[in-house]
Parts: structure tokens; sequence; C-alpha cells
């Protein structure tokens, strides 16, 4: 009989021992240190199928650190929201382990590997903590230890980097800053950091201005985190400049786990009660992700860098899934679109970015120009690449396509006819810029012939990942299609109290 | 009229302070070019937040009439008018600043790093640079 329950606090523990044990055993063999930290993260995996499947038979764990009670002490929380984030992360983070392996070599040079990988893997520890953790302030914590090791991995790379992650810093810090203020206030009037305890003692303080104060600062705090439209101006140059498996890791395992908390602190800690009475903020959410949507689609054809064009894709992406956030009370399909675009994305652009990252490894190509006749290069990794833009596109049964007709679906049934026609228009841009690519890599012949660049394929470890996000596209599309995790989704949706229209 | 100001900003002082801090804080990130002069002001920030919560424990009012002390529990019990400041924002705050430090270490390092990449750590001049090196490739 496993202890699940002791499962939650292992699966940190675990990570953070394991970046300890990495710079040790990294003076020693610095070969070992990958290994070390795959085979950990590997682990992690593995823990978190039990959790979700302890979590979906027996129920939510809940694990007292030290054995104090909860209003006192730090507790664990895994429900079905936690522990679907949790395998989504560990599994992107797992993809971008192996992606790392000849990638960090080539760009950061061997003699810095031990310190790469305990950032690494301390980076996944604050991901995996920020998901886990049922306490306000140790999710502050957790959001640090996992940003401040991203800022260091942003800035391995040189160059550009470094001005990347100082603007990275100063308004990620600044995000920070503000959702601790947001805490002080929930504890000036409640006397509790405990989510659950928040939950029960908020309702009658909701008309307390220190409360209201409090979900200002904790959503723009946290919206600064997750890249949302008008504060992700740090986006872009951080996700170009990152090394490749940082790239991979910060675009989806970090984004996601930003996501999660902003949704948890707007649906666990203040419920949906309080902003349909007092912060009535989601019509502004679904306006500010219909800009999201267009403006980073229009921004991205503009761009030649493949990366900066996916980075501004994201910007476009995130706003699909706030839309869904923003729909989420007028909908009986409640949180679901917004959710499956959590994992949707992270499929995407994790296959995505591995390909772009895979081509400036092999050829140095950034620029989508010199992208003449790729297809015949470097097959795998362009079949990789084509798979994702087609879902991405929304190819049915793709992951892509089950986005768009949930949220299709949602803005229906909420009666926002507009938000429909963006979805569409926005579909329509990134049809330009995925097709532009395509085009390059598969029809165009250079004249001459001479020209087109001679590449091999990019090693093993760096296509096998992006190929096995690109098949699972569409393999997840299908399952959504199925419905078999809809009663999942349903489940998450009943404990926030959504999916019933008023 | 003056019981009000009384009440709300003279005894209520640390508060202010916290948030003049704060916007100083706040300002510096936002207008300066100097990248050390941005993060001078991301420590002030941060350490308005902590003068906040370590407010947030006091008790008593505040004039020097009646102070809380530490939280100390006696053989025999807390006996009567024993007023104790809360411990556990400074609990908080102690964790708080050692993540101050540690941004800050890093954002110092990243500083540090860009003065040997560019010579100079105003942000226009790193831009400039940045611009040349891009048209030199």
């Amino acid at each position: 009989m496993l202890p699940i329950e002791q499962f939650p606090v292992l699966v940190v523990a675990i990570s953070l021992l394991s970046a300890l044990t990495i710079l040790l055993a990294g003076a020693i063999n610095k070969k070992s240190c990958f290994f070390i930290s795959l085979a950990t993260i590997t682990f992690q995996f593995i823990l978190s199928l039990f959790i979700l499947r302890h979590v979906l038979t027996v129920g939510t764990i809940h694990y007292w650190l030290g054995g104090w009670r909860p209003p006192w002490g730090i507790e664990y929380v895994v429900d079905v929201l936690n522990a679907y984030v949790l395998i989504i992360v560990l599994f992107l983070s797992l993809l971008a382990a192996i992606y790392s392996k000849r990638s960090v070599e080539h760009e950061i040079g061997a003699r810095k590997l031990p310190t790469f990988y305990t950032l690494f893997q301390i980076l996944v520890t604050g991901i995996v903590g920020v998901v886990v953790t049922g306490d306000m302030f140790n999710l502050y914590v957790f959001l640090e230890i996992a940003s401040l090791a991203g800022y260091a991995l942003i800035a391995a790379a040189g160059g550009r980097a470094l001005r990347a992650s100082y603007n990275y810093l100063i308004l990620g810090a600044l995000g920070i800053c503000f959702y601790l203020l947001a805490i002080a206030f929930l504890y000036s009037v409640t006397g509790t950091l405990n989510m659950a305890d928040l939950r029960v003692l908020l309702p009658d303080l909701y008309a307390n201005k220190a409360v209201q104060t409090a979900f200002v600062f904790a959503f723009i705090g946290l919206g600064i985190k997750c890249a949302f439209f008008p504060l992700h101006t740090w986006q872009p140059d951080a996700y170009t400049y990152a090394p490749s498996a940082i790239s991979v890791i910060i675009s989806t395992a970090m984004a996601k786990a930003s996501i999660y908390a902003l949704i948890r602190v707007i649906f666990s800690v203040f419920t949906v009660d309080f902003i349909t009475l007092f912060a009535p903020i989601f019509k502004i959410i679904c306006w500010m992700a219909a800009i999201a949507m267009i403006f980073g689609s229009i921004v991205a054809i503009a761009q030649f860098d493949l990366k900066r064009m996916l980075a501004y894709s994201s910007i476009a992406n995130i706003g699909y899934i706030m839309l869904g956030v923003g729909l989420s009370t007028s909908t009986t399909l409640g949180l679901t679109p917004a959710l499956m675009h959590i994992l949707n994305h992270a499929l995407m652009k994790g296959c995505l970015f591995m390909a772009a990252c895979a081509f400036i490894y092999k050829a140095d190509l950034w620029d989508i120009r010199g992208f003449v006749g790729l297809g015949r290069k470097m097959p795998y990794t362009c079949f990789a690449f084509l798979l994702a833009a087609l879902s991405m596109i929304g190819l049915p049964p793709s992951v892509g396509f089950v986005t768009k007709l949930y949220l299709i679906l949602a803005a229906l049934e909420a009666g926002e006819y507009l938000f429909v026609a963006v979805i569409f228009f926005s579909t329509l841009l990134m049809i330009v810029y995925f097709w532009h690519i395509v085009e390059l890599m598969y029809i165009r012949v250079e004249e001459g012939g001479e020209k087109e660049i001679r590449v091999a394929e990019a090693p093993m470890s760096m296509f096998i990942p992006g190929l096995v996000l690109a098949v699972l596209c569409f393999i997840v599309g299908i399952i959504w299609l199925i419905g078999t995790p809809l009663p999942l989704m349903d489940a998450i949706n009943s404990g926030f109290g959504l999916g019933v229209v008023p | 009229m003056i019981e009000w100001i009384v009440q709300h900003i003279f005894e209520k002082y640390n508060y202010w302070i916290s948030i003049v801090l704060m916007l100083i804080g706040f300002y510096a990130m936002i207008a300066k070019e100097n990248l050390l002069k941005k993060l001078i002001g991301l420590s002030i920030f941060q350490t308005a937040i902590f003068l906040f919560y370590v407010s947030l424990s006091d008790v008593g009012t505040g004039w020097g009439l009646r102070f809380g002390t530490a939280p100390i529990v006696w053989e025999h019990g807390i006996h009567e008018g024993y007023m104790y400041v809360n411990p556990l924002p400074h609990v908080l705050m102690l964790t708080g600043i050692v993540v101050a430090a540690a941004t800050l270490a890093v954002a110092l390092a990243l500083v540090i790093r860009l003065y040997e990449e560019y010579g100079t750590i105003e942000e226009e001049e790193i831009m400039e640079k940045e611009m040349e090196i891009e048209r030199g490739t």
C-alpha cells in the first residue's frame, strides 16, 4: 500500500533534494547531471500519475506539513484541478529535460552543466510547488523560487538574453510584490493564509474595501506573471533569447503554472459570488483577451524571427485561455474551454518551440526567410512543426480545433457573437503566419538549387520529444472529442460553483 | 475634522510612510533609465511592503502610551491587560526578506554581466549598442 497522501510533499521535496545532489555530483562527473535530473523528473511524473488516480478514486489529498493543523500550518491540497495541471507541467518538464541534453552543451557549454541542471531542477521545484500548495504565502514563495531560477536560466544564453532577463526580473518582481501586498490585505482582515480557510472567512467581508483592493492587486500581480495582454511586455524578449530548453519549459510549464495560480486565486479564494457582486471583471477580461488574440496574431505576422513569432503567438493563446475564463460564468461549460486550452496550448507550443530551437541548433536558422527547402533537409523536425502548426490553426481533430470549438460554443451560449467573430478572425491570422512558414519549408524551391541550405536532421533526443508532442496534439484532440475527460472538467467546475447559469 | 486627521493620519503614520515609500520605489522602477537605480527602486518597494506587514501586527495606540510587547506565555498564563504583537507577519517577512535578497542578488549579477557585455548600465545606451551589433552582423 503506497502512502499516496504523502506524495504531494514528496513531489516537491525530491525535486529540491535532487537540485542539491546535481550540484555535488556535477563536481565529480559533469555528464551525470543530466541523468539525475531526468530520473528525478520521471519519478515526479510517475508520482503525479498516482496522485491523479488517487484524487479521482478517493478524493482530494490534504497534507499538513509538520503535522500542524491547517489554519496555522502550511497545507498542501491536491484536488482534481491541481492533479490535472501537475501532470501537464511535469510531462512538459520531462520532455524539456530530454530535449535539453544536446542543446545545452551546444549553447551554454559543458563547463556550466552542473549549474544549469541545478537551476533547471529548482525551476521544476518552483513550478510543482505552485501547483500543489494550498497556502497563499507558500504560493508566493514557490512562485519566486521558480521565477528566480527562470531569470538566471534565461540569462544563461548571454548576449541579448541578458537585457531580456533583466526586464523580466523587474516586471516579475513587481508582479510578485503586488501579489504579496494582496496577501497583506487579506491577512489584515481575516488573519489567515490558508486558501480553504480564506474561502470560508471571506464571504462576510466581501463588501470590505481591503478585500476588493486585495483582489485587484492579486489579479494584476499574477496577470504579469502569466503575460496577460497589457502586461505582456517582458514576454517576447524572454522567450526569444532564452536557451532552447528554457524557451520550451518557460513557455509551457511555467506559463501554465502561473495561469493555474491566477485561476486558483480568482475562483478558489475569491469565488464567483464575489466577482459577480463586487468586481464585475469578467467582461473586461473577455475584452482584453479578445484584444490579445488579435494583437498577438497581427504582431506575429510581422516577425521574421521564428521564436519571436511563437512568443507573440503565445500572447494570443493566453488570450484564448483568458477568454475561456471570462466567459466561464455565463455558460454551462464553465471553465472547461480554458482548462482544455491549458493542456492544448502546452502541447502545441512545446512542439513548435522544440522545432524552432532545433533549426537554430542545426543550422543557426532563426530567420524564417532562410527556411527554403528545409522540409526536405530535416524531415522529422519539420513534420512535427507542420503537425503542431496545423493543430494551432485548428484542423480537426487536433487540440487547436477542440479549443476553438468549445470556445465558440461557450461564446454562442453566452450570446457574445462578437467573440465568435474574433475567434474566427484570429484563426485567419494564424493561417497567414503559419502557412507562410509551411510554404517556405515544403513548397518553395530556390532558383538554381545551390542556395538551399544544407543541414542534416537534428539529433534523436531533440526531434523525438517534438514528434511525441505533435502526435499527442491529435491523439489528445480525439480524446477530448470522445469526451472521456469531460467528467473531470465538470468536477472542477462544480467545485468552483460554475457550470450552472443563474 | 481634527479628530479625523489625528485618527487617520497621525495615528496610522506607519501606513502612510509605507505607502509613500512604495510609490517612490515604484516611480524609480518605472522612470529611471539607469539599471542600478531601477534595482534601488525595487528594493525600496519591497522594503515598503515589509514595513506594511510589520505595521499590521502592531497593537496599541501608537502614541507611546500603550505598546504591545513580545508574545511570551508565562508559567502562570497570560496576565490581564497583557498586549502582545502578532508574531506571524514578522515571520512571513523574514521569508520575504530572504526572497528579496535573493532577487536582488540575481539582479545585481545580471547588471554585472550586462556591464561586461556593453560597458554601460544606462538602458538607452545598451539598446543603442544592441542595435549596432544587429546591424553589424
